[in-house]
């Protein structure tokens, strides 16, 4: 059996009576990467801790190199969650140093990749965000993992920096890892060689963005006033979203946005949906998005 | 310099003129000129440490400039959120609001009334009983905003009402912002997003305190210096300091703007990246390491 970074066969997780994860199947290919789509309550961070070995399955199962979750098979994962799981008060140099020393690595590890030296002396929770994201890929890598699970890497970061986080993550795919991704920034969806979107806890489309998004269309709005014809769309009670001037329609013909408009002047066109308009029907007909407390 | 009130009636603007904010030694603000109009959505662009967060400190009167003029609505038209929702996490929604709308001199039916469809319409209608600090970061910041626009402000100043917010809050929020601009308020978001700057009337991108671009959208990228190729691979060499990573291929972007083969046409984010390299490599020198 060919052995898989990572793989998950309809696996399930409930709490209570909550189904965070339900049979979702998804496989992760030595030097792919795979990003994971979802609102709030999707189930994304449940998988992923399902992946980790953290969380025990309720049913399916989980595989990483082709066995069970196991101390031995996190060793060949690099992690970077949300919160970057970096130590505030000690230098991007030591946390490398404490990582490395965690993962039996030698010194050569440590090494302090060259964007991080200018702030050699400086304790991560004093650096700029973009800088501590830096640090925290750099511990992720330091020993080399075949399975690389990003949470959110690239939350709040300019699009430089962020540009210089997806190079770091394609050549850690270029040398075989395997990646796995989530963001809520759907640009970022070109960085990725497949998608699985989940929603309430389900895996409701994969592929590629164009696959997701197919043949999906929406309705576009041009108006006079802006203003006037969102108040009307509004009041009809119909998804209306702003793009600077224009108003866009998902998941409504354009005949019906034209009655909704009444008598103001505005032309109505169809335009192909973008994968976040996909995305938000895909979310909204699977039902509620937020986890109850 | 600040003057409440300076725009008064006259169907003027809010912004700044000129403006210097110093911290220490760093110049925080260098001579920012900034506009933000009413019915009109403006974006404030950049990366850590631009200044983002000063200039809407600035225009939400917390923060009085070194030099320059503010020019902002009385404080009681002013709404503000600060980066992190600014909600009590120890009240919940319906307290957090109540407070807000006492704080701001909106009589509690007309507050109830407002909030009543806005919270329906964000999906926290049914939370109201919640501890702010008990919901998740979408919902929070959706009731941030809400409390910051309660009153019906001529000047609304969120700071980064998205950044890490799933895409649905983010479009809750998104509708929020429109509502606010359709019914005439002036609203300035600081974002890391830049297709939510693409989808704002107004952009500015600061960088290092300095305005690296303003204007709407097409303007920023109409001025963006030189022109753009796309790659498969990372040039060797010195172009390679000019090239990063979009969409599993490579921008490399030349400033002179020579040769026409290949050439794209740039959309705002592109035109960004090129500021914030711009101002990088005239900082780094070939070979050297940065600052």
């Amino acid at each position: 059996m060919t052995e898989l970074p990572a793989q998950a066969f309809a696996v399930t997780r409930a709490f209570g009576h909550f189904v965070a994860v339900d049979q979702v199947d998804l496989e992760v290919r030595p030097g792919e990467v795979v990003g994971l789509l979802g609102a709030n309550g999707a189930g994304k961070t449940t998988l992923i801790r399902l992946l980790l070995g953290l969380l025990r399955p309720s049913g399916g199962e989980i595989r990483l190199f082709g066995e069970p979750p196991s101390r031995h098979a996190r060793r060949r994962i690099g992690y970077v969650p949300q919160g970057l799981g970096l130590y505030d008060d000690l230098t991007p140099a030591e946390n490398l140093a404490f990582s490395a020393a965690v993962f039996g690595e030698g010194p050569e590890a440590a090494a302090l990749p060259a964007p991080l030296r200018p702030y050699r002396g400086t304790v991560v929770g004093a650096l700029p965000l973009g800088v501590q994201r830096t640090a925290a890929f750099a511990e992720a890598l330091a020993h080399r993992p075949d399975l690389l699970v990003l949470d959110e890497p690239t939350s709040g970061v300019d699009p430089l920096a962020r540009a210089r986080l997806w190079e770091t993550v394609a050549a850690a795919a270029a040398a075989g890892a395997g990646v796995l991704v989530t963001t809520h920034y759907m640009d970022e969806a070109g960085e990725c060689d497949r998608l699985v979107i989940m929603a309430a806890g389900r895996a409701v489309a994969r592929g590629t963005a164009r696959e997701i998004t197919g043949d999906t269309r929406i309705s576009v709005v041009e108006a006079e006033s802006w203003a006037a014809a969102f108040g009307a769309l509004e009041a009809a009670g119909l998804p209306v979203t702003l793009v600077g001037r224009t108003l866009r329609v998902p998941g409504v013909p354009p005949d019906a946005v034209r009655r909704a408009l009444g008598n103001l002047p505005a032309t109505v066109t169809s335009a192909p949906a973008t994968l976040e308009e996909r995305f938000f029907e895909l979310t909204l007909s699977s039902g509620k998005t937020e986890a109850p407390s | 310099m600040t003057a409440p009130g300076a725009a008064g009636s006259a169907g003027g603007w809010w912004g700044t003129e000129d403006v210097c904010v110093r911290f220490g030694g760093t110049l925080a603000l260098d001579h920012v000129w900034f506009r933000a109009e009413p019915g009109r959505v403006s974006a404030v662009v950049g990366g850590d440490g631009a200044g983002r967060t000063t200039l809407l400190r600035c225009l939400a009167g917390a923060l009085a400039p070194a030099s320059g003029r503010v020019r902002r609505p009385a404080p009681l038209a002013t709404g503000y959120m600060s980066a992190g929702s600014g909600v009590y996490p120890d009240l919940s929604v319906n307290e957090n609001l109540a407070f807000r709308a006492t704080a701001y001199r909106v009589p509690p039916q007309q507050a109830h009334e407002r909030t009543g469809e806005l919270l329906a319409r964000a999906g926290l209608d049914r939370v109201g009983d919640r501890l702010a600090g008990q919901l998740s970061g979408g919902m929070r910041q959706k009731l941030g905003v809400i409390a910051a626009m309660i009153h019906r402000p001529d000047l609304l100043v969120l700071d980064e009402p998205t950044t890490g917010v799933d895409p649905v809050s983010r479009s809750d929020l998104w509708w929020l912002i429109a509502r606010a601009a359709a019914g005439g308020t002036a609203v300035v978001l600081a974002t890391s997003y830049l297709d939510e700057a693409e989808r704002a009337h107004d952009v500015l991108v600061l960088d290092a305190g300095t305005v690296l671009g303003s204007g709407t959208a097409e303007q920023i990228v109409a001025a963006m210096p030189g022109s753009l190729t796309v790659t498969g691979e990372r040039p060797a060499g010195e172009a390679g300091r000019r090239a990063w990573r979009r969409e599993g291929r490579w921008r490399v972007w030349d400033p002179a703007g020579g040769d026409p083969a290949g050439v794209i046409v740039p959309d705002l984010q592109d035109a960004v990246t090129v500021a914030i390299l711009a101002r990088e490599l005239s900082l780094v020198p070939a070979g050297g390491e940065p600052r």
